[in-house]
């Protein structure tokens, strides 16, 4: 997987040591046996090698899933480098260690001479911690990366590669047991059992099984261990027990890296861990999350092995937490239960046996305060006495039964997953009955549907059994039966399987069953994507009965399977298909674009055998069921009967076509083309449809099929990229927590729901096709607990995942989440109010800020100078120090600058209150940004983590001083100057910043030009985000004040990712050619986001490289790997899963509209910067014009005198037509150059649903809301107005009308609304009345009905936004009302078409 | 056969052994656009070893030129003005940076950028090693000539 980019500063020797630490070790699989679940085969091992086997994870995943992983060696602790890390690295100005103030001297002095000679009685001193086990290889092959890791299944990819300059550090490949993490956290984490249950399971879980796994090796352990230990777990104790790092130090601070006395108190594992059991989640996204980190962690020390290698161990951690203090990021791996055993064990509690190595109970776990970060930055002295009691609590029992009440509770969840299994299964098994291997799996889907609700068990009854006999070659059935598990489901599947055909196509089975059967010989490949399906039955009747087998088609009439021909069919008919044969009843389809597919309709075909038919065939679903019976029959394969049906259908085409919204519309007729209730975006439609695919919401593609070569794509004259919205906010995120993610070698893509298994062994790559081996592993299944049926583990059940990353995906251990704040505090900005608001809400959300124990914040100001403010805990003041060397920044004092948050707690508080008066004075105008962010950047790379840097004003002096380069008088032109930046100091900046994985997020408050077209580029490549609040004042402009205040209360509470990566994976053959976003690519396929935020999309576009031939569907794997602010590793799979279609109409009819003006809004902005603002506006409109040219070529009759446009593209010009009016593009009207330029950052980077409410707001009529066809969520009805178009004409004289434009929420009243609604619901008599401008509670909540249908209706659409949008109302005859009516893009203005106009224009364009 | 030293011999000379260093240019900037695609270097670096190149490039192209022009060489100086040219513009609608160079990081990964250099750099590679093979004709000729 992505790696992260090494770190720069390490270098020089000093650097050396560390690296050993992380030597790698290779994970020793298990030699055997994976058989029972039961005793782990780890323990066999013990003796040889050396290592014990993780203390058993006391969960129960643990010990059956974990059964093989065997024998890790005691995990090392990473956290050593961090510390050390800067210290070396920045030798100059940041001599000490920078940041972090707790670890002070101590770890300074330690890191002179790594170990105090005396440390551990067993290993040299110097060796890593691992270093004794055979296990410990030093060798990491990741560290300069030119090899790949040589640990097979998951191997990072190494990114380190790919920056190998930089990359002295190694990587971390360290396989720590993590065995308990693995598999059944995957079982809560399915995401199938609602996220609360989870949480229980977890708690609960304490398998027996695990129990007598751990108490073996720990008894050793314990009992070599104990006498060494204190018999209490003081933090004395733990001092001698890691011990012999005390005395290096000198002082105790090195024990207390565990904040939790269960931690430190373990002998071996410094490993941190406490994960707080209790703490409450926060939010049910993040339940999922909360829910893993039990699970996890756990498994700590595995120093339970032979009493030689535990010593070693023991000292390499001492080493480490001398060096490494304060970063402390390790990670959470060890469980708190197990580390409880190991206390007791040590203290002696316990004597011999631990047999119960329990998982901490929920009691023991709450009572404990949460300790949520692994480790978290050493208090002197904080390690009290009372954390023994706390770890006693911990090794308690769990309680069996709710363990057994949270299984059962998932087994029931799942159950209805079982049925589709089979469903599954029976795919694999129809192949060897009779069709080809490869189509099984859209045949049974097919059949599936045909079906109706049935499951697919039930299938149809005898008849189908029939056929079934007759070909029945048993010894197939066998072969299938092996692999595929349960006989009887498989049985039933091939009846379903014939089912559907005969009833569809009586006579074509025949022959197709008999044709295919010679070579049903193997079977393995029934899964697959066959070659042949697409192909080519170019012989249109005679043979299409064997051909059908294979196509997805097989479903309706098998005749459809000519369909694919591009040659054979018309263009226009395919839509039509026999549908109704297939798909039962029609209504189900729903969107449009499911029409253009195969499997519904056989389209194409119908045209070319029409000719040859009376329409006798049955048009419309209603007559289905006559249909069916019709064909029942199944008798010999009669062509001539069935191409007559067939042509009967083209007859009938175009009532098809209504049915199923594919009739073309003529957009001169149509005048209300936005569907009231809202754009739905086209679901992908495929063979496999019980195949979750990602949710439009996060991944999207142009195109809901893809064309299958290039040529193709260039027919069809649209833009073809996929939008993502990576790290969205999710209500249900399965989490995954196992030893290795199953990936594929070759491509490394992750498996998923799309890959097609091979057996029970082997699963084929949906991305690169190979086949790779899957590890045994996965093919438990925790439900069940049995093995063979890999289909029901989460991976291949979602497509959108959360792993929690192995160590092989560090390169570091996780970083502590470090906030900076650069504040503007000159002239200018202290007189816009601003810094109070920021200090205010900062101080009211100082709790939320996500992050664990060892959050890190500071704070840098600017004017003339830079200022900094020390605030390290021992200080009882917060001190300023004042840099007035602007041209050569440095950082004043290296430590205290950036402190550890909870620490000195009341210093920021006291900061954060005393920060506006401090500078309410000030005379200052000048701004010195460019070297406050220079100093921030020195001051935070030796952690990376988030600047946020807040300007209200011109950088002025020092390094990065920018001019005003706009001129007023231009800003109405048809061509804009200086949308390009005027330096490349910032982009320089920020690609050192992304080095370091440092974003830097940029909020402008500016009243006069600011220059967003340079200083963007701070935030646009260091993966930052920027906002943009012009004319901000607090007195002078009171509407500014709440966004703002929300949109920051958002940006300080909301998830944050650091030290990201993302990574887009394409079937072979399509290739990603640009990237839209903040970001910075760094290879061809790899974005580095040193932060990612949920509020922020993407989009890239692909290119077809090499013909999709024989392959059914395509898909994309979006992979983002980042640490969450827990400081846990993750990495969250998007897949996206499309069909691919040979024919040009299908492909236009089947786009996906939005996304494909979301994509050229993006390739606009690239335009717009690379040549000029009026190339980008030609360009949007001739991309609509190709778009509906493509169209019209594709039809066979276009209609004349008509701008035919299909159901998919009917928004097209509409939002072509607003994008080029939208602030980003508009000409004639007076912009701002900052709001161009930040309307282009704004359509770069918004998700799409956003983006296209920014481009087309959405405007609802509120005058007379009503109830009827309202939503009802918790209890509260919500009106759903429809929306109208954009234009004067449908503001009715007597009404009030909500405009949403993502950001604010207009409400226009116009002059003859009636009074009783003003009354009703702005509470006022009548509209002379209205107060204007209404900015606060400007819509009261009265308690009439209007009133409460309005609020619960703002209310509803104000939850959809990242952050509320003020709600502002205008009146008529206000001239505030222009920020209302500038939005009405349909009418025409003085320098712009109206979107009649627009339309004929576009006719006149299209030949 | 008299051989006479003539200034024309000289340029060709001279032009021969910086066609020579032009041609390792050429090649040096197709391997790394290359690399560049197939993951193996990070653009940051990529264009931090590009970009210094380019104008010591430009410039001994530009050099044996002048002398061309001094000597007279008009159609072997009218051969490469095309190049010439190409190089003035291309230096002029560079991205904005503080440099010296060409190449910038964060817009190198473009697809369109990447196989327009890349294609850049396979003409030039024909280019100077016709040129070179052109350059020796012309060294042979004005030496012989010139007796």
């Amino acid at each position: 997987m992505e790696r992260l980019p090494p770190p720069v500063m390490n270098g020089g020797a000093a650097g050396q040591p560390q690296q050993q630490r992380f030597s790698s070790l290779p994970s020793l699989r298990p030699l055997g046996g994976f058989q029972s679940p039961q005793p782990p085969p780890s323990m066999t091992l013990k003796p040889s090698t050396n290592v014990v086997p993780p203390p058993g994870p006391p969960r129960l995943d643990g010990s059956l899933m974990n059964g093989p992983p065997s024998a890790l060696p005691p995990r090392v602790s990473l956290g050593g480098n961090f510390r050390p890390l800067f210290v070396n690295g920045q030798p100059g100005q940041l001599s000490g260690p920078p940041a972090r103030p707790p670890t002070g001297p101590a770890q300074r002095s330690v890191v002179g001479h790594l170990v105090p000679p005396n440390v551990s009685p067993a290993g040299p001193p110097l060796k890593p911690p691992l270093g004794s086990g055979p296990v410990t290889t030093s060798s990491s092959p990741l560290i300069n990366g030119h090899q790949r890791p040589s640990p097979p299944t998951n191997l990072p990819e190494s990114i380190s590669n790919r920056s190998s300059n930089r990359s002295s550090r190694q990587p971390s490949p360290i396989p720590t047991s993590q065995l308990d993490r693995m598999e059944m956290q995957a079982t809560p984490v399915s995401g199938l059992t609602p996220s609360g249950s989870l949480t229980n399971l977890n708690e609960g879980f304490c398998p027996p099984t695990s129990r007598s796994q751990s108490s073996s090796s720990l008894v050793d352990e314990s009992a070599k261990i104990s006498p060494r230990m204190s018999p209490r777990m003081s933090p004395i104790t733990t001092t001698t027990v890691s011990g012999q790092s005390l005395p290096v130090n000198g002082t105790p601070v090195s024990m207390s890296l565990s904040s939790e006395p269960s931690v430190s108190g373990t002998p071996v594992s410094n490993m941190p861990l406490n994960r707080t059991v209790g703490s409450p989640f926060q939010s049910s996204g993040q339940v999922a999350n909360q829910t893993q980190v039990h699970l996890s962690d756990s498994v700590s020390s595995h120093s339970n092995s032979s009493p030689s290698t535990v010593q070693s161990s023991v000292s390499g951690h001492i080493s480490m937490a001398s060096s490494n203090v304060p970063s402390l990021s390790r990670r959470p791996i060890s469980g708190s239960s197990v580390s409880g055993n190991h206390l007791s064990s040590a203290s002696g509690t316990v004597p011999g046996k631990i047999t119960h190595t329990a998982k901490p109970t929920s009691g023991p776990q709450s009572g404990v305060p949460s300790v949520s970060g692994t480790q978290h930055f050493i208090q002197k002295g904080s390690v009290g006495p009372s954390l023994a009691a706390q770890t006693h609590l911990a090794t308690s029992t769990v309680p069996s039964s709710s363990v057994a009440a949270s299984v059962a509770s998932f087994a029931a969840s799942n159950s209805p997953l079982v049925a589709q299994h089979s469903a599954v299964a029976s795919v694999a098994l129809s192949p060897s009955v009779g069709a080809r291997p490869a189509v099984s799996a859209p045949m049974s889907n097919n059949i599936r549907r045909s079906v109706g609700p049935l499951p697919p068990s039930v299938g149809p009854p005898l008849a189908s059994m029939g056929p079934q006999r007759s070909f029945g070659p048993p010894s197939t059935m066998d072969y299938r039966l092996t692999s595929l598990g349960p006989p009887q489901t498989s049985m039933g599947s091939p009846q379903m399987l014939m089912g559907p055909p005969q009833t569809s196509m009586g006579p074509p089975m025949l022959t197709s069953m008999g044709a295919p059967r010679p070579s049903l010989g193997p079977p393995p490949t029934s899964m697959g994507p066959p070659p042949t399906s697409m192909g080519p039955p170019p012989t249109s009747m005679g043979p299409p009965p064997a051909s059908m087998g294979p196509l997805p088609t097989s479903m309706g009439p098998p005749p459809a399977s000519m369909g694919p021909l591009p040659t054979s069919m018309g263009p226009p008919p395919t839509s039509m298909g026999p549908p109704p044969t297939s798909m039962g009843p029609p209504t189900l389809m729903g969107p449009p674009t499911s029409m253009g597919y195969r499997p519904t309709g056989v389209p194409p075909p119908m045209s070319t055998q029409g000719t040859a038919q009376p329409g006798s065939f049955p048009q419309y679903p209603g007559q289905q069921q006559q249909f069916q019976p019709q064909f029942r029959p199944s008798g010999p394969p009669n062509v001539t009967q069935l191409s007559q049906q067939l042509g009967g259908l083209s007859v009938t085409r175009d009532g098809w076509n209504k049915i199923w919204g594919t009739h073309p519309l003529d957009l001169l007729q149509q005048r209300q083309v936005l569907p009231p209730e809202g754009v739905v975006p086209p679901k992908p439609v495929l063979a496999q449809d019980y195949l979750p695919n990602c949710s439009p919401d996060i991944f999207r593609c142009t195109l809901t099929k893809i064309p299958e070569t290039k040529s193709v794509l260039q027919k069809a004259r649209l833009p073809f990229g996929m939008l993502i919205h990576p790290f969205k906010d999710l209500e249900h995120l399965p989490v995954v927590s196992c030893n290795t993610i199953v990936r594929c070698r070759s491509c490394r893509t992750y498996i998923n729901p799309f890959v097609v298994f091979k057996g029970e062994r082997r699963w084929e790559c949906n991305l690169c096709f190979r086949v790779n081996e899957l590890p045994e592993e996965f093919q438990y299944d925790p439900v069940s607990r049995t093995y063979g049926d890999p289909s029901r583990r989460p991976e291949v059940r979602e497509a959108t995942i959360e792993f929690i990353a192995p160590q092989e995906y560090m390169l570091r251990p996780p970083q502590p989440a470090t906030y900076l704040w650069v504040l503007d505090v000159s002239r200018q900005a202290v007189d816009t109010g601003y810094l109070k608001i920021v200090c205010d809400v900062l101080l009211a959300h100082l709790d939320k800020i996500p992050g664990d124990r060892r959050i890190m914040i500071g704070f840098i100001t600017f004017s003339n100078s830079v200022q900094f403010y020390l605030m390290g805990e021992d200080q009882k003041h917060v001190q300023m120090l004042e840099v007035g060397e602007i041209e050569e920044m440095f950082v004043p004092n290296p430590e205290d600058l950036l402190v550890n948050l909870e620490q000195s707690h009341s210093l920021v508080e006291d900061f954060l209150s005393t920060l506006p008066e401090a500078h309410a004075a000030t005379f200052q105008t000048q701004s010195a940004l460019g070297p406050a962010l220079q100093a921030a950047y020195k001051l935070m790379s030796p952690i990376g983590g988030r600047i946020t840097l807040m300007t209200t004003t011109l950088p002025s002096v020092g390094p990065g001083a920018l001019k005003a380069r706009e001129d007023p008088n231009q800003r109405a032109g048809k061509d804009i100057q200086n949308m390009g930046p005027a330096t490349d100091f910032y982009k320089k900046l920020s690609l050192d910043c992304s080095g370091q994985q440092i974003a830097v997020d940029l909020f402008t408050l500016n009243s006069q030009y600011v220059d967003l077209a340079t200083l963007t580029g701070v935030s646009k490549f260091s993966g930052g985000c920027i906002h943009h609040f012009p004319n901000f004042h607090v007195t002078r402009n009171p509407a500014s004040v709440n966004p703002f205040m929300s949109c920051l209360t958002r940006y300080i509470t909301r998830k944050i990712g650091f030290e990201a990566v993302m990574r887009i994976r394409a079937t072979r053959g399509l290739a990603i050619t640009n990237f839209h976003g903040n970001f910075f690519v760094r290879s061809t396929d790899l974005l580095s986001l040193p932060n990612i935020n949920p509020d922020a999309g993407f989009g890239m576009q692909v290119n077809i490289e090499e013909s999709l031939h024989n392959i059914r569907t395509a898909c994309f794997q979006a992979a983002l790997l980042y640490t969450s602010s827990k400081g846990e590793r993750r990495i969250r799979v998007h897949t996206l899963c499309l069909p691919v279609s040979p024919n040009m109409h299908e492909v236009i009819t089947a786009v996906d509209q939005q996304a494909v003006i979301g994509l050229l809004a993006k390739m606009a902005v690239d335009r717009c910067l690379s040549s000029s603002l009026s190339d980008a506006r030609d360009a949007l409109i001739n991309a609509c014009v190709d778009g509906l040219t493509a169209f019209k070529i594709s039809l066979s009759s276009p209609a004349h005198g008509a701008l035919e446009v299909p159901p998919t593209l009917q928004l097209l010009p509409l939002y072509t037509l607003a994008l080029v009016k939208s602030i980003a593009f508009r000409g004639g009207l007076s912009t701002k150059l900052d709001d161009r330029l930040f309307a282009m950052c704004e359509l770069k980077t918004l998700p799409l649903k956003h983006l296209i409410t920014f481009i087309y707001p959405d405007l609802y009529p509120i005058h007379m809301l009503s109830e009827k066809g309202a939503l009802n969520v918790d209890d509260q009805v919500i009106p759903q107005p429809g929306r109208l178009h954009l234009s004067a004409e449908r503001l009715e004289r007597c009404g009030a009308y909500l405009m949403d434009t993502g950001t604010t929420i207009y409400i226009y009243v116009r002059s003859g609304i009636s009074s009783n609604w003003v009354e009703g619901t702005l509470g006022v008599p009548s509209y002379a009345v209205i107060p204007q401008p209404l900015y606060e509670d400007a819509l009261p909540v009265l308690d009439t009905m209007d009133s409460q249908l309005l609020c619960n209706f703002v209310s509803h659409l104000q939850r959809n936004k990242p952050y509320h949008a003020p709600v502002l109302v205008l009146k008529e005859d206000n001239p505030a009302r222009m920020m209302f009516i500038q939005h009405l893009v349909d009418d025409r203005t003085e320098s712009s078409h109206s979107y009649i106009e627009f339309l004929q224009f576009l006719k006149t364009q299209i030949k | 056969i008299n051989m006479s030293f003539t200034f024309a011999a000289f340029s060709y000379i001279i032009a021969l052994i910086v066609d020579a260093f032009l041609i390792f240019f050429a090649i040096f900037h197709i391997i790394a656009f290359d690399e560049l695609k197939t993951d193996y270097k990070n653009p940051i670096d990529q264009c931090n070893s590009l970009n210094p190149l380019v104008l010591p490039e430009y410039a001994l192209h530009l050099f044996f030129n002048i002398l061309f022009l001094i000597a007279g060489e008009w159609f072997s100086l009218l051969l490469n003005l095309p190049l010439i040219l190409y190089h003035i513009n291309r230096y002029r609608g560079r991205p904005v940076m503080t440099g010296p160079g060409l190449y910038d990081p964060t817009s190198i990964m473009n697809h369109e950028v990447l196989s327009q250099c890349q294609r850049e750099g396979w003409v030039k590679l024909a280019f100077y090693l016709l040129a070179f093979f052109y350059y020796l004709y012309g060294m042979i000729v004005s030496l012989i000539s010139g007796a």
